[in-house]
């Protein structure tokens, strides 16, 4: 065999397993639910039928879709924005002050964004469970027992219930990245702020958050986009989308449309709906968090 | 973000030097002790959950409805054999070793073949591939599930726990390329022009002196693997029928919606312990790497 003709059967080999997996489990999906999200489809034996853009207008006038959508939003709006802030305040005093046990906590910080969703999922709905839970029992031992509630079984509380438990999950994890990136700020920038009196406070503010920013700007990112998956596994496992829908977030809705009521053509337009929306919105954060001259 | 630094000036009226020495020192120690006083409540928030969850495993059905912050009267480790005779979960844990197991080979095979070629050989449609993957990073979980079942219905690939594997490796594919590729670009060329005169062929210097080098980066993408494929719920739950196939998140799932009627919760509790030990072995060994690792992919991005 010819060097050359070696050569190319050996990138054959290195590049076919790779692109055989990703053409069937990842692009020809992705294809299929951009295509199929124009049809009526309710179940295996069914045949498509083309329907145009009904799915995506029937959306619209669908209560349980736009409250479901409501919700989502509400949760990727509150958990990326306390799970960065904590992860940043957190970062920054495990960097920038010389606390001897700061290992210790930053291995204890990080420890539950490596747990299942699941495991989570049901220690937090034991630790909301109005009799077993130790919430309530904690509230109740220090006094404030009337504030104890069935906290994922009242609309008012449920959300945050569940935003709390996702904070829980991910602050550690982005914890980790901001400190890799605080590592890499000079220690003479706040060596001079200091000299010139500059608290830790005006540092974090006019230092730390400055340097940091181009990491910022990808952790919101992610963190929308984490929003979006991990509300599925959460909301799932925990509330089934109750009490009467107040937790229903758009992956839960995606699924019991596909696999409960064989509405196959709608889940995906849902599907679609979600990745568009949430295309343009990691564009529009990309734009809103630019800094003007860089 | 100059300018930001140089407005600091303006503090100088509180110049450090003007608090007494003494003065400073109680403050800085004052300082200190508010900051670990915020530290510690967060470990505590961290970590009493999980303590929580290790006492209520050891405590009978009566013990867990009386009051959640007693501790168990004796250790009752029935609750574990429950959790293994009744409840199973040695199955459901088999089930996610071979899964487990079968992804990672699947992704090592596929992955690190393609982060070569990529990372350090030209040819035609290089660009091209290397887009594909990039564009892998953002296409994906509950998104293209609906397409995804039913492909697999119609090629007979559901309620198999082979394909299961294939399609997480799929899922970590374009991440471990990306992953890899950075690597693979910093290894010096002298490596392979020394193998290539030595005789070696593509295939050896692969497997003989590229492989070996990465071995660090090979490592960290074992321990991301372990962590996603372990935890996996959303496929799985979707993509395998068959409750002797199921893997442990949907073991665990499954036996929460059982113990709410059987009120059995001990088992439960043991059920999720015996989930975090693998987890916590992993993490303890090789935590570092998980960490760097998260550092090499998501900083650089």
């Amino acid at each position: 065999m010819s060097m050359k003709a070696k050569r190319n059967w050996f990138l054959l080999f290195c590049l076919l397993p790779g692109l055989v997996l990703m053409a069937l489990f990842k692009i020809y999906p992705t294809i299929e639910v951009f295509q199929k999200s124009f049809y009526l489809w309710t179940g295996i034996g069914d045949k498509p039928k083309w329907v145009g853009l009904r799915n995506f207008t029937d959306l619209f006038h669908d209560d349980v879709f736009l409250l479901s959508l409501r919700n989502t939003g509400f949760l990727m709006l509150v958990v990326p924005v306390i799970t960065l802030f904590i992860a940043l305040v957190n970062a920054s005093i495990l960097t920038r002050s010389k606390l001897r046990e700061r290992s210790l906590y930053r291995t204890v910080f990080f420890f539950p964004s490596i747990l299942s969703f699941v495991v989570i999922a049901i220690l937090w709905s034991f630790i909301y469970h109005p009799t077993i839970g130790f919430l309530n029992a904690g509230l109740e031992s220090i006094g404030l027992g009337k504030w104890a509630l069935a906290w994922l079984g009242d609309a008012r509380t449920v959300l945050w219930a569940l935003a709390v438990t996702m904070i829980w999950q991910a602050a550690g994890y982005y914890m980790v990245m901001y400190m890799a990136g605080i590592d890499g700020i000079s220690p003479e920038l706040y060596e001079a702020a200091s000299i010139d009196g500059a608290t830790p406070v005006h540092q974090f503010f006019h230092i730390t958050i400055p340097l940091l920013w181009e990491i910022i700007r990808i952790t919101i990112i992610f963190s929308i986009n984490g929003v979006l998956t991990i509300s599925f596994v959460i909301v799932s496992i925990m509330t089934a989308g109750g009490p009467d829908r107040h937790s229903e977030v758009v992956m839960t809705y995606l699924y019991s449309q596909a696999f409960s009521n064989s509405n196959f053509g709608y889940a995906m337009a849902i599907g679609v709906f979600v990745f568009i929306v949430s295309f343009l919105l990691a564009l529009l954060s990309n734009r809103l968090t630019e800094r003007g001259n860089n | 973000m100059a300018a930001s630094v140089n407005a600091q000036p303006a503090r100088s009226s509180h110049p450090p030097q003007t608090v007494p020495q003494s003065g400073r020192k109680t403050l800085a120690w004052l300082g200190r002790l508010f900051l670990r006083l915020i530290l510690i409540i967060q470990a505590l928030i961290v970590v009493y959950p999980l303590v929580w969850n290790v006492l209520a495993s050891l405590k009978t059905n009566e013990e867990v409805m009386e009051n959640p912050w007693t501790l168990p009267k004796h250790f009752n480790w029935s609750n574990y054999v429950n959790a293994f005779t009744t409840a199973r979960i040695g199955d459901y844990m088999l089930n996610s070793v071979l899964v487990v197991a079968m992804s990672m080979a699947i992704l090592l095979a596929a992955a690190l073949p393609t982060a070569y070629a990529l990372g350090r050989m030209n040819f035609r449609g290089k660009a091209f591939t290397t887009n594909v993957y990039m564009a892998g990073l953002f296409i994906g979980g509950v998104y293209i599930i609906v397409p995804l079942f039913i492909l697999m219905n119609n090629l007979h690939m559901l309620d198999n726990r082979f394909w299961l594997s294939a399609v997480y490796a799929t899922g970590s594919l374009p991440f471990s390329v990306y992953l890899m590729i950075g690597f693979m670009k910093s290894i010096p060329k002298d490596f392979e022009e020394a193998a290539l005169i030595d005789g070696c062929g593509y295939t050896s210097t692969l497997f003989r002196i590229i492989l070996p080098i990465t071995r660090p980066a090979i490592v960290t993408l074992i321990v991301f693997g372990f962590f996603d494929f372990w935890n996996e719920y959303v496929l799985a739950l979707t993509l395998i029928t068959s409750d002797e196939k199921k893997t442990i998140p949907i073991g665990l799932s499954n036996l929460m919606q059982i113990q709410q009627y059987a009120t059995d919760w001990g088992s439960l509790f043991a059920g999720l312990v015996i989930v975090l030990i693998p987890t916590i072995i992993i993490y303890a060994l090789l935590q570092k790497r998980l960490t760097d690792g998260m550092m090499m992919g998501g900083v650089k991005g």
